[in-house]
């Protein structure tokens, strides 16, 4: 890595450790109406309960309720935006005339954007309407971010209450989240980017003649959309010719703010944030950047906060960031060391002022290595998944590295809410194991964890692993997963294992390589993202109800302490050992086997 | 439990039994309640499915290997049994010794219930709650029961091996009598207090056999955690098949992963070394518990002693020695010194009292007064009530000395004219500042002196309850005094905090108070008037000598009944924690050896590169599953002593603890398995076995 490579990995984490504190303070008050924005905007929140019919000051709920509402909203959402991409023909805001999506593509799809997922089987410029865009996918980037900010918000109560049963109100941590947080973060980065030069516009896209036109290979897909392959296995291809380009434009600014800032990650373009519409300039990807991590990092800070011991926010932060940043050097050297085999062809794939240097096959010039290989630790450690290189071109320990930060659990950062409170799970086994080391029934922040905590933090742990080992066994022998492996071979194994670790913890980061647009993947992969958001989300609520009704215990020496480097060095030791004793074997078949392979030429 | 001496690990006496039971132990009824261990036995039975499969020469690998993987699952099956049935054996030993002392004896029982009452011989066995007995010298007390009339001296080495016998009288705090101990000398007439079957003696046998154990809460949620790394580990390695499937096709080359090896790696996985210990540590906890002398009613409680957060004791008798004792006599202005100790040994000739023997002691060594006989004196004594908080004696020639509290003798002699002098007032109360109690001597209107008791802070105390501190423990003496005196009796002691003037109820209540705040709290008792704090404490040890009620409300019994043994108590349930989480982090960590070990030797036909996976550079890939498998099953064996002992414990705080449990188990744990497999591997192609 060269010190360039350095300099830049560098300010990111300092400006991103500078900016956790006092937006975790802020967010830590805003949710508990203790700032000054909640006495500004209390009309407009107040309108809302109006509108909505709720009087959430007169209704604390306890966890089942606070569930119930948490899904029943989830499960309205789900159903909007299924319905409206099945009728966005006959929707307004449809100035290029999209068709309407297919039943499976919707289902996947409504699943994807509610679960703040973001897993996106279709092309988003050539499938969905404006309207579409905003009306569904939009609101969906707010509220599903909103709503993993509400369960943890309910999950800290959990742990600074005693002896009720109440945890607070879904209505109000959702409108709040949305009003106070996502909303004016999301206009300041909307801002920013539509003065680098995104979109934000309401008129159809423009036509631009090629001054060359040009002629490609164009794979030839069935009426299902699938490629046609020749005898060989290959698929067939038919030439065809380009002489203008449609410029697709839209309400861009808006969707990137949001897909950022919420671990969203699903572009207005298929191709993300790689698109030069998306993401025009460096300037632009720092704020990108910033803002994928921005609110996950950040809301540790108002953990702390909120639990009265700021060290307990901050050893989270820590431990996240200590596990991060040498998987960033991973995929950062890997990349700028680039391939073995052109190396021993005697290219130079050093960085020089003329050249990038390393691997920068599927990389955006714009961008170079270390700009990408943030993105790509970065977009997968929260459960973002927006793109700005194709993560399928990496190097394989590069490409490794966005696969097992996804296969972590989402906890390294992870997606807003969700990312802290699966960390919550691994630290209550943590403070488990440890307190039995220590001689002493476990105990976090004074509440004991017995065995109703240990079995719903067991459930949270083991539901995404074995939804992504268990997809991937599948898609490997199924035909309609085998045929949609375009790369058949490790790299094939590599591509789908990524896909299923992407949609079983709620990231949607994808490889590529995969035709993932069809009956099989659109069902099964929205089949993983519905479990792993909902299957975790309602055992953290449960252990949140169960600790509100628990007594603190006071500390004594006999307490074992959570904010120390030893805790944070044993927590890391439990994510790292749970994540690898999990998908070792299945690394080893696809990128390990991969990198021996390349490095054995 | 008639004698002390610790067992060896080994005995044969129970070795030898044990390793029979952990076949018979193979019964599935018994299995499924581990689910670690149950996968295990699955797992054994599959491999030896396809063992059979192989002899008929339809085999997924040779035969002999898959006889050698399959005889080493049932190994690892039978080591994890054999584990338990040596902490049960030990339980058992302990349960044999206790019986003798249940022989069924027969009773005098008795037609009304005083002394001198006629009497039928029946057998124990049918002796009922409430029925009344004659026990004389020479016989066996037939049944637990309250000693309603007598004295005697009983020998209870049979329940506590203690070989002094010890003194049991009615009424007062020493009025229980256990089934199954001997009078020695006089006679005693007993209400039987429980049925046939429930007393303190088969209590006792239940809880050392394991008869009624249930598993205790951190357990139940240890278990809950191994099912579902176990669930986890089971689904990644169950995809290694379809995996291996696809490698296979896509590369064109070597062979899909053999069922025995996904077994074997499936084994090696999960946490059998936890799985296979977690009931043996249960049981041996409550094994050093009875080694300590200290009968658990339950191992929830034994579990609890390792959280305790605060912990109470009586100060007479625990932490002071029983009595207050006088240590010095302080005059008056215009009277000697050698004036009020004769005053002073007069007004106590006749009390009892410990302190009233105290005073004689001290004006006897002090001042060379020689005791007198008070009935040549023609005095009569007149006893302390709590009415006139006084005592003394009225002599033959018209003297009334008498001895009390300062508000007291200050009423007695203003009521005869006196007053009470200025400058004795500071020397009061500088005695109560200093823990000390004063006690004022007057004659009639003449007020002489103070006495001062004191309370003997038992040797050695003090550094007791800093060990207990240093565990996070906080202590609070209990008494009777006033809070002048309790401060400095604490602050002596160094003790964390008292409770002076304390009742039944401001007991309970400090207890109550303790617990909503979050505290777990442990009590020492042996009154009566304790029962109902020890029925509120969370770890409520009660005194062997005290009454049955006490010993009815505690959760456990010290058959010693030293009040400080609950430092023992609480060092054993951590251990009892500590060997588990410890044992489990082992557990887990020694995946990472076994990973290298297995997974290139399953894949290396499909991707020879994974061959640089194989860091131990293992010989073959039969050797490399063999060898992981051994270490697997060998390593529950070799644990064994560590899961009967206990990992040792040493009062530190937690944050130290848990730096060292992970160096050694956790730490440790990764590097150990590469070094044992690694060695077994060596063995098996010295011996060629391979």
């Amino acid at each position: 890595m060269s010190t360039n490579d350095y300099i830049q990995c560098f300010i990111y984490m300092a400006v991103l450790l500078l900016l956790a504190k006092p937006l975790g303070i802020y967010m830590a008050r805003v949710m508990e109406g203790e700032s000054r924005a909640n006495r500004w905007f209390k009309p407009a929140e107040s309108f809302i309960y109006k509108v909505c019919g709720v009087n959430p000051a007169r209704a604390e709920m306890n966890w089942k309720t606070y569930a119930v509402a948490f899904m029943a909203f989830n499960a309205l959402g789900i159903f909007v935006v299924y319905a409206i991409q099945r009728l966005q023909n006959i929707l307004p805001l449809n100035p290029m005339g999209m068709a309407a999506v297919s039943a499976d593509s919707s289902f996947n799809t409504a699943i994807s954007f509610a679960t703040n997922t973001n897993w996106q089987g279709y092309g988003g410029e050539s499938t969905l309407s404006y309207f579409t865009q905003m009306i569904a996918l939009g609101v969906q980037n707010f509220v599903s971010a909103a709503s993993g900010i509400a369960v943890l918000f309910a999950v800290i109560r959990g742990f600074i209450r005693k002896q009720t049963e109440n945890i607070g109100n879904f209505w109000m941590d959702l409108v709040r989240s949305t009003l106070y947080i996502l909303l004016p973060l999301s206009i300041v980065s909307a801002t920013l980017l539509v003065s680098q030069g995104v979109p934000q516009t309401f008129k159809p896209s423009p036509k631009a003649s090629l001054v060359q036109p040009t002629s490609y290979d164009q794979p030839v897909t069935d009426k299902d959309g699938k490629p046609v392959l020749d005898e060989k296995g290959q698929p067939k291809t038919q030439k065809a010719m380009l002489t203008e380009q449609v410029i697709a434009v839209g309400p861009v600014a808006s969707q990137i703010a949001i897909k950022q800032l919420g671990t969203n990650g699903g572009g207005y373009y298929n191709a993300n944030s790689a698109h030069p519409l998306e993401n025009p300039t460096p300037f632009s990807n720092f704020v990108e950047m910033l803002s994928l991590t921005l609110i996950a990092a950040a809301l540790c800070c108002s953990f702390g906060y909120r639990v009265k011991d700021t060290r307990q926010g901050w050893a989270l932060l820590i431990a996240m960031t200590i596990i991060f940043v040498p998987l960033l050097w991973v995929c950062t050297h890997s990349e700028q060391t680039g391939n073995p085999l052109l190396a021993k062809m005697g290219i130079d794939q050093s960085a020089t002022a003329l050249q990038p240097g390393g691997n920068m096959e599927g990389k955006e010039t714009r961008f170079g290595i270390v700009s990408s290989t943030i993105w790509a630790s970065a977009t997968t450690a929260v459960s973002n998944g927006s793109v700005n290189s194709m993560h399928d071109s990496f190097t394989p320990l590069g490409g490794l590295v966005p696969m097992w930060l996804m296969e972590l659990g989402e906890v390294v950062y992870g997606g807003v809410g969700s990312g802290l409170y699966g960390m919550l799970a691994f630290v209550i086994v943590a403070v488990f194991v440890g307190g039995l080391m220590v001689g002493r029934t476990p105990e976090y922040l004074g509440k004991k964890i017995e065995s109703y905590e240990m079995k719903m933090a067991s459930i949270m742990i083991l539901i995404p692993p074995i939804l992504a080992v268990l997809g991937t066994a599948i898609a490997v022998v199924a035909p309609g997963g085998k045929a949609n492996i375009f790369n058949p071979g490790i790299h094939g194994f590599s591509e789908v294992l990524y896909a299923f670790s992407s949609t079983s913890n709620n990231n949607g980061s994808a490889f590529a390589g995969l035709g993932a647009n069809n009956i099989f993947y659109n069902t099964i992969l929205g089949i993983c993202m519905f479990f792993a958001r909902y299957w975790l989300a309602i055992p953290i609520l449960a252990i949140a109800g169960s600790l509100a009704k628990k007594k603190i215990v006071p500390v004594s020496s006999g307490t074992l302490p959570t904010h120390t480097p030893l805790f944070i060095f044993f927590l890391v030791g439990i994510v790292i050992l749970v994540g690898a004793l999990t998908f070792f074997p299945a690394l080893a078949l696809g990128p390990i086997v991969e990198h021996l392979t390349l490095a054995a030429v | 439990m008639s004698t002390h001496k610790a067992r060896s690990l080994f005995d044969p006496a129970i070795a030898v039994p044990a390793a029979m039971d952990s076949l018979k132990k193979l019964d599935p009824r018994h299995q499924i309640k581990n689910p670690v261990m149950f996968v295990v036995f699955i797992g054994s039975i599959l491999t030896t499915g396809l063992y059979f499969q192989a002899l008929r020469g339809h085999g997924e690998a040779s035969a002999s290997f898959i006889l050698a993987i399959t005889l080493w699952l049932w190994f690892t099956l039978i080591f994890a049994n054999f584990a338990e049935a040596m902490a049960e054996g030990r339980g058992k030993a302990q349960a044999a010794n206790l019986k003798k002392a249940r022989k069924d004896t027969p009773a005098k029982k008795l037609s009304k219930p005083h002394y001198g009452a006629k009497y039928e011989t029946a057998s124990a066995a049918t002796l009922h709650k409430g029925d009344v007995v004659l026990v004389e010298t020479g016989d066996f007390i037939p049944m637990d029961g309250e000693i309603i009339e007598g004295v005697a001296s009983v020998d209870e080495s049979a329940i506590t091996g203690e070989s002094a016998p010890v003194i049991r009288e009615a009424g007062g705090d020493r009025s229980a009598v256990t089934g199954g101990t001997r009078v020695l000398s006089d006679w005693l007439v007993v209400r039987i207090s429980s049925n046939p079957g429930e007393t303190f003696l088969d209590r006792m046998i239940a809880m050392v056999e394991g008869a009624k154990r249930q598993k205790t809460p951190n357990e139940i949620a240890l278990n809950i955690l191994l099912a579902a790394l176990t669930i986890v580990l089971f689904w990644a390695t169950v995809t290694l098949l379809p995996y291996s499937i696809y490698s296979v096709v896509t590369a064109g080359k070597g062979t899909v992963v053999t069922v025995t090896v996904l077994v074997a790696l499936l084994v090696c996985l999960i946490p059998t070394t936890i799985g296979g210990l977690l009931s043996a540590i249960g049981i041996a906890g409550m094994d050093r518990m009875i080694q300590a002398n200290v009968i658990a009613m339950s191992g929830r409680a034994v579990e609890a002693a390792g959280d305790v957060d605060v912990l109470l004791l009586d100060k007479t008798g625990t932490i002071t020695l029983g009595n207050r004792q006088a240590v010095a006599f302080i005059p008056a202005q215009d009277v000697t010194k050698e004036e009020l100790a004769d005053a002073a040994q007069l007004a106590s000739l006749s009390d009892e009292t410990p302190e009233g023997r105290s005073i004689v002691v001290l004006a006897k060594e002090k001042y060379g007064i020689r005791e007198r006989k008070i009935h040549e004196l023609g005095a009569t004594f007149i006893p302390f009530t709590a009415q006139t908080r006084m005592s003394g004696v009225d002599l033959g020639n018209g003297r009334e000395i008498r001895k009390g509290s300062s508000d007291a003798i200050e009423a007695y002699v203003q009521k005869s004219g006196g007053s009470f002098p200025a400058d004795l007032r500071s020397n009061i109360d500088s005695i109560s500042k200093g823990g000390g109690t004063p006690l004022v001597v007057a004659e009639h209107s003449r007020v002489l002196g103070v006495i001062q008791l004191k309370d003997i802070v038992k040797g050695g105390i003090k550094e007791r309850f800093a060990e207990l501190r240093r565990m996070g423990i906080k202590t609070i003496m209990i008494t009777g005094d006033n809070p002048l005196t309790a401060a400095a009796i604490a602050a002596e002691a160094g003790m964390d905090d008292f409770l002076a003037q304390a009742t039944p109820e401001t007991k309970l209540k400090l207890i109550r108070d303790m617990q909503s705040g979050g505290r777990l709290v442990a009590m020492t008792g042996d009154g009566t008037n304790d029962a109902p704090a020890l029925a509120q404490a969370d770890v409520a040890v009660a005194m062997n000598t005290g009454t049955q009620a006490a010993k009815e409300a505690g959760n456990m019994v010290d058959l010693d009944s030293n009040p400080t043994k609950l430092i023992e108590v609480v060092q054993i349930g951590k251990q009892l924690l500590m060997t588990r989480g410890s044992l489990t982090t082992f557990s887990i960590a020694n995946d990472v050896s076994k990973y290298f070990a297995i997974i290139p030797a399953a894949f290396v036909s499909t991707y020879p590169v994974l061959g640089k996976l194989n860091i131990m550079h293992l010989a073959s890939p039969e050797s490399a599953v063999l060898s992981a498998i051994i270490f697997n099953a060998i390593i529950i064996v070799a644990l064994i002593p560590l899961a009967l002992r206990g990992i040792r414990y040493k009062p530190m705080p937690a944050s130290r603890l848990l730096r060292d449990n992970i160096l050694i188990y956790g730490i440790g744990g990764i590097i150990a398995p590469f070094i044992g497999i690694k060695l077994i591997d060596m063995l098996l192609v010295a011996l060629h076995l391979t």
